[in-house]
């Protein structure tokens, strides 16, 4: 004991993730989503054919040894399509949270510091955007960007952003309400390092929650506008173009359906459980 | 001699507003309350909870804004400060909070928070660590403790690291708002003796917020009691002790443990400070109340022992009080222990 007292202490962060490390479900999801990432990552390496390749003798062909995943319409290899239909859908879910969070998070901490009607307009405008549903304003946003991989992923990144704002706003304002907040007023902190240094730190474990859950949702979302065509422009590979032109074939051909199906099931299972697991480990009340 | 703070006429209501955001009433926590401390005094404010003494600790550092009222820090108006100014001079002036399981960030190390008075104040440059380290001796905690956080700690060495950060910065002025209430028993008597020697090794100004008045009793040169937004009485604390000129004060004192006496004084809830009782405050509760009392508020009244009660030259004498005992209510609960350990 005595050995250990010069030591550093274990820092809040540390023990979250010890927490983690031990959570079965968070763990899991965070192998599936690591899979996942290499295959996008690998994708021009592991991929057995190039995504793109036609063949007029192999159409539709039921899966095999040779196409584990069967291949589609055109004669392209659906194994390889899936894989590289990661990098859209990874790549989407994660840059469109990013956006998110850097759009929301500042607004809503400047939302909940200042009050007063900096405040009531953030809000009223937020609360304005959350009263669209969610895909409605991604789908018009889109629309209106013009139909592109990055136009949707900003359509995605601002329709997202008001559940940061919102989020960022609530800790906000109860993280001034708190004796140590007063304290860091109390020593002579200017608000913005309050802001920066002391209100942020304390807020990050939930926004990690609710970042690692709206990429699932970014995640359904750019499936989606892909499947109507506002992603993703073929003949590039993405999960939800796949299952649009799918859906002609669906009992001549259901393989078409069912792998990009199944590889967004997965992803945003695997994403939901690791934003769970880590509800759980940061959770301050949590046991152990 | 010029007094270090000095507030006259401190008001501060909290506005209660209906669900349209009308107010339909505010809460008088503080109610016109002039308060002066000498340098190197310890005041002691006493009241019940509720009193709106945590409200005044507040004002007279001016972390809340005064509805009305002056507000004078080492002779200069703390109200005229700008804001940055006003940071400033927060070095001079500190504030121990309640509850050390709150006060502290959880997301700092012990060497940061305590640190941080420092960097903002640009004091100890260079050599942060080794003021961070002489500081946490001073409180009676190891300098190997730096690196730690604060959830690694109990509520007594918390509240000690609490007070060597309001140290920091070497301030003119600390304000205690119960800096011991929330500590066990055991513990209150430990920092209540650190705070008592760092007042007198170190020249502090200090103002104590307390319901304790057995610590108050312990520290305190000058006590002033608050009663619903208004001081009641105020004056040395070996007088208002001895002699207390208030109704309320006697009952406050007749409730100290170890008085032997029934708290039996005080009855009823303290009113509701949205509507203050009409002529003196403490008549719905006073045993002594005339008719006259329900019509007229008393002023303070006297010259350096003050008391505002209508009859307080007429109130029969009040029981004197036993020695002072620090250590009492430690007795007491070892008295306790050793009962219930011995067969």
């Amino acid at each position: 004991m005595s050995a250990s007292l010069a030591e550093a202490g274990e820092s809040p962060g540390r023990r979250a993730l010890r927490r983690f490390l031990r959570h079965r479900l968070a763990m899991f999801g965070l192998v599936v989503v690591s899979l996942f990432v290499l295959a996008a990552l690998l994708a021009p390496w592991i991929a057995p054919y190039d995504p793109l390749e036609t063949s007029w003798s192999r159409l539709r062909q039921a899966p095999s040894w040779a196409h584990p995943f069967g291949t589609d319409e055109n004669g392209r290899d659906v194994l390889s399509r899936v894989l590289f239909g990661a990098r859209a859908s990874l790549m989407a879910g994660v840059v469109a949270v990013l956006g998110a969070v850097v759009i929301g998070v500042p607004v809503g901490l400047v939302a909940g510091l200042a009050k007063g009607w900096v405040d009531a307009v953030i809000s009223r405008i937020s609360d304005a955007m959350l009263s669209i549903p969610f895909l409605i304003l991604a789908i018009a946003l889109a629309a209106f960007l013009g139909p592109a991989l990055e136009n949707a992923m900003i359509a995605i990144a601002i329709s997202i952003s008001p559940v940061f704002v919102r989020l960022a706003r609530g800790m906000a304002l109860e993280a001034t309400g708190t004796d140590w907040a007063e304290a860091a007023r109390a020593l002579g902190n200017p608000p913005w390092r309050i802001a920066v240094l002391h209100v942020l730190p304390n807020i990050l474990p939930p926004l990690l929650v609710q970042g690692t859950l709206a990429i699932a949702e970014a995640i359904i979302a750019e499936a989606s506008l892909s499947f109507l065509g506002l992603g993703q422009q073929p003949p590039a590979p993405s999960w939800g173009s796949m299952l649009n032109s799918a859906q002609r074939f669906i009992e001549a051909a259901p393989w078409l359906a069912i792998f990009p199906g199944l590889a967004i099931f997965v992803v945003v299972l695997a994403f939901n459980l690791l934003g769970d697991g880590l509800r759980d480990a940061l959770d301050p009340r949590g046991s152990r | 001699m010029t007094a270090l703070l000095e507030a006259k006429g401190l008001v501060r209501h909290f506005p209660i507003r209906d669900a349209l955001g009308r107010a339909k009433g505010a809460v008088r926590a503080v109610d016109g309350v002039s308060l002066f401390v000498y340098r190197g005094e310890v005041l002691a404010v006493v009241g019940e909870s509720g009193c709106g003494k945590s409200t005044l600790g507040r004002l007279l550092l001016r972390l809340i804004e005064p509805d009305s009222g002056t507000l004078h820090f080492e002779g200069e108006d703390l109200r005229a400060l700008s804001a940055s100014a006003l940071r400033k001079r927060r070095r001079r002036m500190q504030l121990i909070f309640q509850d050390p399981f709150g006060s502290l960030d959880p997301r700092m190390t012990v060497e940061a928070a305590i640190a941080e008075p420092l960097k903002l104040h640009g004091l100890h440059k260079g050599r942060e660590r080794e003021r961070v380290a002489e500081l946490l001796s001073r409180v009676g905690l190891r300098p190997e403790l730096a690196r730690r956080w604060p959830h690694e700690f109990s509520g007594g060495q918390r509240q000690r690291i609490a007070i060597a950060r309001a140290l920091a910065s070497e301030p003119e002025l600390i304000i205690g708002d119960e800096p011991v209430s929330a500590l066990d028993v055991s513990v209150q008597a430990q920092v209540v003796n650190l705070l008592a020697g760092l007042i007198k090794e170190l020249g502090l100004t200090f103002i104590l917020i307390s319901h304790d008045l057995g610590v108050v009793r312990q520290v305190a040169d000058r006590v002033a009691v608050m009663y619903l937004g208004k001081i009641v009485e105020e004056g040395a604390a070996e007088a208002l002790f001895r002699n207390p000129r208030h109704p309320y004060t006697r009952a406050l004192l007749a409730a100290v443990p170890g008085q032997g006496q029934k708290p039996a004084m005080l009855e009823g809830d303290i009113p509701s400070p949205v509507a203050p009782p009409s002529g003196c405050r403490f008549h719905t509760r006073c045993p002594f109340a005339q008719p006259y009392c329900r019509e007229v508020e008393p002023e303070l009244d006297g010259l350096t022992h003050r008391a505002a009660c209508h009859f307080q030259d007429s109130l029969p004498p009040a029981p004197p009080l036993r020695e002072a005992e620090p250590d009492a209510r430690l007795r007491h609960l070892q008295s306790f222990f050793d009962r219930e350990t011995t067969p």
